[in-house]
């Protein structure tokens, strides 16, 4: 549904995206992660059409953004960051604006708004004006632009920020509820929410796309082993090392930092083997004090920093 | 073309918020003063008349309705710049363009439905003085053709006012800057017909040309004049045109 090609865009001598290639399929929920001013707001303006790109190329829905721009901007809802509202408009006039723009046909019209202001839970300021509503409503409303016109692909930067715990979720809920009939691309910098909502990640930084694809399927790239943490009480932290080791399946065992004569572990083992029991075992057999033993669950959040300060440690290697 | 929407938007835009309200007012208590003092000329001028053997012909198209026009021209110059400023210039500070840009709108629909809505508030402006000649027909003999013509070339002058603030305010975020632009390009193009005095006749007959008041005298005479139409729509479509092409600008270099 949207297909970039190497998009790369300059502001001048500042080089914001570098070839950029990602691919999203129909009815997909992509997460668009990157920490702030790493080119997600750049090439979300790119894929709504509302800049050019400086090279490479990017298609939505089938339609080159640049040269069909208007076929492209049929078929897309967009929320920019900043939600730029009118705000001497009242609430209902400017979403049946905008269902007019989008082209939504004269005997649809109502409906569509009532409906976009259902979901978004804005129908209850419906009469008022939006310069006068709050920050968390202001958010809706754009929401409720963005999806008047029932688009194929939606195009959301930062959806949920400005908002309470409560209407993220509900915000959550809703676009969730999106996918499946349309294809939804997002960005973020809050990562739980991409666990929660999205289906895969493009993760970029500094310009550059660092990492890509469903989100276990990234972890097990980035963290192909798992890993219990283990704190024992025993006479030779080195011998528990040793027994530790000889486990079947463990990779590697590393230290943390321990106190006096509590030692601290990391025990890595191929994907998918839980060792746990087995150390257990080994500390009862050994009469060694079993302190703690716990799983280490690897998350996006620690992919993402991996790759995020790997890329700088790499930047800055090569300067 | 989906100029209707838009144009819709902008009118509730102007009429939501008190700028289309305050405009009028201010419009319309100028006009009442300066139809007063026309009014009050007339008068004595027409009782000195009659005190005179050789005078008359004094009539009110004349006398009243063609130095109040060309009032009009002045205050227009000075308040069609505030009409118009903000319509780019705002939507590009508050970031709306940015939105309304990604709509499947043309940038021609957005710049059209934006034009008409200040020809629409002009028009209602000027449509209101209109109570001057049906006021004055009470009490006098009034050549309607006249007065016709007359709000012709007002609509003519006023549409290349709002043409050239278009124009100014696709260039800018700031709407200050969008008014003085406005406001500098409009007046030059009537300090042109006084410039023209001083410069040798070729230079002249152009500069006399260009001067956006001096096609206004034949509407002002009661002339439908051609020429002076295609004038006024020439430079309106010259306004227009440079405003697209700045809009077009940003979908190319960004």
């Amino acid at each position: 549904m949207i297909e970039v090609q190497n998009l790369t865009k300059h502001y001048g001598p500042i080089t914001a995206i570098r070839d950029v290639s990602f691919r999203v399929a129909p009815g997909e929920i992509v997460g668009f992660l990157g920490p702030n001013g790493a080119g997600k707001s750049t090439t979300m303006r790119i894929l709504a059409c509302f800049m050019p790109a400086s090279g490479g190329s990017a298609k939505v829905a089938g339609y080159d953004v640049f040269a069909e721009s208007l076929e492209v901007r049929r078929r897309i809802g967009y929320l920019p960051e900043s939600v730029p509202l009118y705000t001497d408009l009242r609430v209902a006039p400017y979403l049946e604006f905008v269902a007019e723009t989008k082209g939504v046909p004269r005997s649809d019209r109502k409906k569509r708004v009532a409906e976009a202001m259902e979901r978004c839970r804005i129908a209850d300021v419906q009469n008022r004006l939006i310069g006068k509503l709050s920050k968390g409503y202001r958010q809706r409303v754009g929401l409720a632009q963005a999806i008047v016109s029932d688009p194929a692909v939606l195009i959301l930067d930062e959806p949920t920020i400005g908002l309470d715990p409560k209407q993220i979720t509900e915000i959550r809920e809703l676009i969730k509820s999106l996918a499946g009939d349309h294809t939804v691309i997002l960005s973020t910098h809050i990562l739980p929410e991409v666990s929660m909502v999205c289906s895969s990640v493009v993760i970029i930084n500094q310009g550059v796309i660092v990492a890509q694809g469903p989100i276990d399927s990234l972890v097990e790239q980035f963290f192909p082993t798992a890993r219990v943490e283990v704190e024992i009480a025993a006479p030779s932290p080195a011998a528990v090392r040793d027994a530790l080791r000889v486990i079947p399946g463990v990779v590697a065992v590393s230290d943390l930092p321990g106190s006096d004569g509590i030692g601290r572990y990391v025990v890595e083992s191929s994907r998918g083997r839980d060792v746990r029991g087995e150390v257990f075992q080994l500390a009862a057999q050994q009469r060694w004090d079993l302190r703690e033993l716990r799983r280490i669950g690897m998350t996006l959040e620690e992919v993402f920093l991996h790759v995020v300060a790997g890329e700088q440690t790499r930047a800055e290697e090569s300067t | 073309m989906k100029i209707w929407p838009i144009f819709k938007k902008e009118m509730r835009l102007y009429f939501t918020s008190p700028v289309a309200w305050v405009i009028i007012a201010v419009f319309l208590f100028l006009a009442g003063l300066m139809f007063y003092a026309a009014v009050g000329y007339y008068t004595r001028a027409s009782m000195q008349a009659q005190m005179n053997p050789m005078g008359g012909g004094l009539n009110v198209n004349d006398g009243i309705l063609r130095p109040l026009f060309s009032n009009f021209f002045i205050i227009l110059l000075l308040m069609m710049p505030l009409v118009t400023m903000r319509l780019f210039a705002e939507e590009q500070r508050s970031g709306t363009l940015e939105l309304l840009l990604t709509y499947p709108v043309r940038d021609g629909a957005v710049l059209l439905g934006k034009f008409f809505a200040a020809v629409t508030l002009y028009t209602v402006m000027i449509a209101l003085t209109l109570l001057y000649p049906v006021m004055l027909w009470y009490f006098a003999p009034i050549e309607w053709g006249m007065v016709l013509t007359g709000y012709m070339g007002l609509l003519m002058l006023g549409m290349t006012y709002i043409a050239v603030g278009v124009f100014a305010s696709s260039l800018t975020e700031n709407q200050i800057v969008a008014a003085l632009v406005s406001f500098g390009v409009l007046l030059t193009f009537w300090l042109v017909g006084w410039l023209s005095d001083l410069a040798d006749p070729m230079v002249a007959r152009l500069l006399q040309h260009l001067s956006l008041p001096e096609h206004n005298d034949s509407f002002a005479k009661g002339v439908f004049e051609t020429k002076d139409v295609i004038f006024y729509v020439n430079f309106t479509l010259v306004a227009l045109f440079l405003a697209l092409r700045s809009l077009e600008a940003r979908r190319w270099k960004g």
